[in-house]
């Protein structure tokens, strides 16, 4: 399956009569990945759509007190037991590792020895492995109650969202001002409410002593994600991940634009000890320049490998709970949408549409370690002087991304330059990254021999 | 304003083939007032190429220059073709140059035989589906929808920053003025119905105003508006035939996108509602319009 799949992607390639690189940029050594734990305020969405039918995974960072906890998500049906579970918050996070920004680094060859034949890495990994009146005079509706893992569950309906909103805080809920009106359009909609809490009993007898994420299954034309509740109380942007699920394509919104992060770049090799400053920083600068009305595509790919891998694909067992329909012969498509957004930039609720797009892409960010031998062939010179030029590329190409000072990065460099010539010719490599076999010593010699 | 992708400059003589229906004579043409005046379809030409070239340099609007070479090559290559095989005295490019800039901005899909295939179904299509000597459908709707049926494209109407939008706004209203309107009413009849509908909907539903003004801030809704639904040739003679026209196609795309919940609600809307003109033309007889200026190149 691996061999057809990369060949598929060459013969694409060919026939669109796209550039070289798209085939290049599968080559390379992994070494890092910035996942979505560095955001504050962050949560992580898993959407599986197959046809109508919707697999909505919910997690976020709540770190208070759990007696604190509660969530109310607009669902366009209404809700039965079987259709709520709660998941390990290890799904969510092996979804977010897979799909995770990723540093690779290459090393320069000495430019003394002539050009090895070109190879490219397999594509690693494998196929997926496998009260009553009360209730009624304010015009809600309890239309069901369930407790599931260490949640109390209401699915409620409602008439008008003033009652909606007394009823809820009159049942402990914290209703944040202006929350009432936004309520009022989902009534309108003729959508329910889907509130949990945590009913700490339960949550004591599991021994959890987190937060397990949500999931909710439904049957809807309405490919959407209710993200306006969220930004009433909210200090500031908040960050979402939405993981997208679906056998067919590349998932995109259709009410903001959708943009592909920057990818593909070289950087300077002291970005590897600073990735994740680097990632938020660059993700930070990309929100700035599309005003932050972006939606910004972080990874899509086909969910049965991954190269370079950030972490293993999930297994068959991983994607059914999740809620894909495993089937053979239909490849399951990953799409990582991460946004910034509030009420004044998003006013509007996600939409969603499933492309036929089936075209992998990654947020990939290339290390390349100079050769540093002593030969002095004209290669050699010529090479050393390139190289200058390429470092200097490398500092402006971050300081585009990043929006970080220039000198501040060459400062930096100046710094790495010179440890990285003190470490030997292989830079700073992770302890897992392979490295390139030394030459040996009578090559060298042979190279001096020939340059005199 | 009138708007894209025609046929040629002259009527049509009769098709020698395959021609769907043909029940009767071509009725008299309306020439654009000032057949001297500039052909409004080369300030449509230019507003979309722009838009074109900033798409490709600053959008990231996933269209490959290749690719869209590629599409305006197949129009024009394909017009060629029928304008040979339907024996037309004159070669016109620029009507398809239109159809083929719009497909090049609205077409997605990583197949460049199927953008191609695009381009062939949107001059084809006109020249083969006739009714009246007058072609059904709009040439880039047509060749949208087929291609979204079959499968492998897609269209991405959100596409569009906030600068893009405004800009091509100015460009498209300019164009009205530029044009001093020819058939600007079914453009406007159709953004005051959708927008209409769009802040109706969102009143009810006590959605704040910047929800229904974000909706309409869509550079795929200009381009419909402005390029699609107000091509002349498809759309009905009678201007009343023309409002009752744009009025229906903005209910059906308010339809699509707000009680079925899906995505193209103009393309899907228009497509469906196309075959309408003709019974319109037929309840409302008007003279048909003429696009101003001869033709580009004589054939030999």
């Amino acid at each position: 399956m691996k061999r057809p799949l990369l060949f598929a992607v060459l013969l694409a390639a060919a026939a669109a009569a796209l550039p070289a690189r798209a085939v290049l940029a599968f080559c390379g050594f992994y070494v890092g990945k910035a996942d979505s734990k560095l955001f504050n305020q962050a949560s992580q969405v898993a959407l599986v759509r197959e046809g109508d039918h919707t697999v909505l995974t919910m997690a976020n960072d709540f770190q208070g007190d759990p007696k604190e906890f509660a969530l109310v998500v607009p669902v366009p049906t209404f809700i039965e037991r079987r259709q709520i579970a709660v998941v390990e918050k290890v799904l969510l996070d092996h979804l977010d590792a897979f799909s995770a920004p990723r540093l690779v680094e290459y090393f320069d060859r000495d430019p003394c020895l002539p050009e090895p034949p070109m190879m490219m890495a397999a594509p690693a990994g494998g196929a997926p492995r496998s009260q009553a009146a009360r209730t009624k005079d304010l015009g809600v509706k309890v239309e069901a109650t369930y407790t599931v893992g260490e949640y109390d569950i209401v699915i409620l309906s409602a008439r008008e969202s003033n009652g909606l909103e007394t009823w809820l805080v009159e049942n402990g809920y914290k209703i944040p001002n202006g929350a009432a009106s936004m309520l009022g359009t989902y009534i309108k909609q003729g959508m329910r409410f889907f509130v949990a809490k945590v009913n700490l009993k339960e949550q004591a007898a599991l021994g959890f002593t987190f937060l397990r994420p949500l999931q909710v299954s439904y049957d809807t034309p309405k490919f959407m994600l209710p993200i306006r509740l969220g930004t009433v109380n909210a200090k500031g942007p908040q960050d979402l991940f939405i993981f997208a699920l679906t056998h067919g394509g590349r998932v995109e919104t259709t009410n903001y634009r959708t943009v592909k992060l920057p990818t593909g770049m070289d950087v300077p090799l002291f970005v590897k000890a600073e990735f994740k400053d680097f990632y938020k920083a660059m993700f930070a600068e990309q929100v700035r320049r599309e005003d932050m009305r972006a939606v910004f595509l972080e990874y899509a790919w086909n969910m049965a490998w991954c190269d370079p891998c950030a972490a293993d694909p999930l297994t068959r067992d991983e994607l059914t709970k999740l809620g894909v329909r495993v089937e053979e012969n239909r490849p399951t498509f990953i799409s990582r949408l991460h946004l910034r957004y509030d009420a004044a930039h998003f006013p509007e609720d996600l939409v969603f549409q499933e492309t036929t797009d089936q075209e992998n892409f990654q947020g990939r960010y290339v290390l390349r370690h100079p050769w540093v031998g002593s030969g002095s062939c004209p290669e050699a010179t010529r090479y050393r002087g390139d190289l200058t030029r390429r470092q200097e590329r490398e500092a402006q190409t971050l300081a585009t991304l990043t929006g970080w000072k220039i000198e501040d990065i060459r400062r930096k460099q100046q710094g790495v330059k010179i440890s990285s010539l003190a470490a030997g010719p292989a830079g700073t490599p992770s302890a897992d990254a392979p490295r390139p076999a030394e030459p040996p010593w009578y090559s060298r010699v042979w190279a001096a021999v020939a340059n005199r | 304003m009138a708007a894209t992708a025609t046929t040629t400059g002259t009527p049509l003589p009769a098709a020698p083939r395959a021609s769907v229906h043909l029940v009767a004579p071509s009725p008299p043409v309306e020439r654009s007032r000032g057949a001297a005046r500039l052909d409004p379809r080369l300030y449509q030409i230019a507003a979309l190429a722009g838009l074109l070239v900033y798409g490709l340099l600053w959008l990231d609007l996933d269209v490959r220059p290749v690719r869209a070479g590629v599409v305006l090559a197949v129009v024009l290559l394909t017009q060629y073709a029928c304008t040979r095989a339907w024996r037309l005295p004159a070669f016109d490019p620029r009507s398809v140059l239109i159809s083929g800039l719009s497909l090049c901005l609205l077409l997605r899909t990583n197949s460049t035989l199927l953008a191609a295939a695009g381009a062939v179904l949107a001059v084809a299509g006109k020249f083969l589906i006739r009714v009246r000597g007058k072609h059904v459908f709009n040439p880039t709707n047509f060749a949208l929808v087929v291609l979204l049926l079959f499968g492998g494209v897609w269209v991405s109407p959100g596409q569009w920053g906030n600068a893009a939008f405004f800009g091509f706004l100015l460009a498209c209203l300019g164009g009205l003025v530029v044009n001093r309107a020819a058939r600007s009413d079914v453009t406007l009849a159709f953004l005051l119905a959708y927008g209409g509908l769009v802040f109706a909907r969102s009143a009810w539903l006590g959605e704040p105003l910047a929800i229904p003004i974000h909706r309409l801030e869509n550079g795929a809704l200009l381009i419909f508006a402005f390029f699609m639904i107000s091509d002349p040739r498809t759309t009905p003679d009678r201007r009343l035939g023309r409002v009752l026209f744009a009025v229906l196609v903005a209910l059906g795309a308010a339809y699509v996108q707000f009680r079925l919940f899906r995505t193209n609600g103009l393309l899907w809307s228009l497509f469906a509602l196309s075959p309408l003109v003709p019974l319109i033309d037929r309840l409302l007889p008007a003279a048909r319009h003429q696009w101003p200026g001869p033709a580009v190149r004589r054939l030999a």
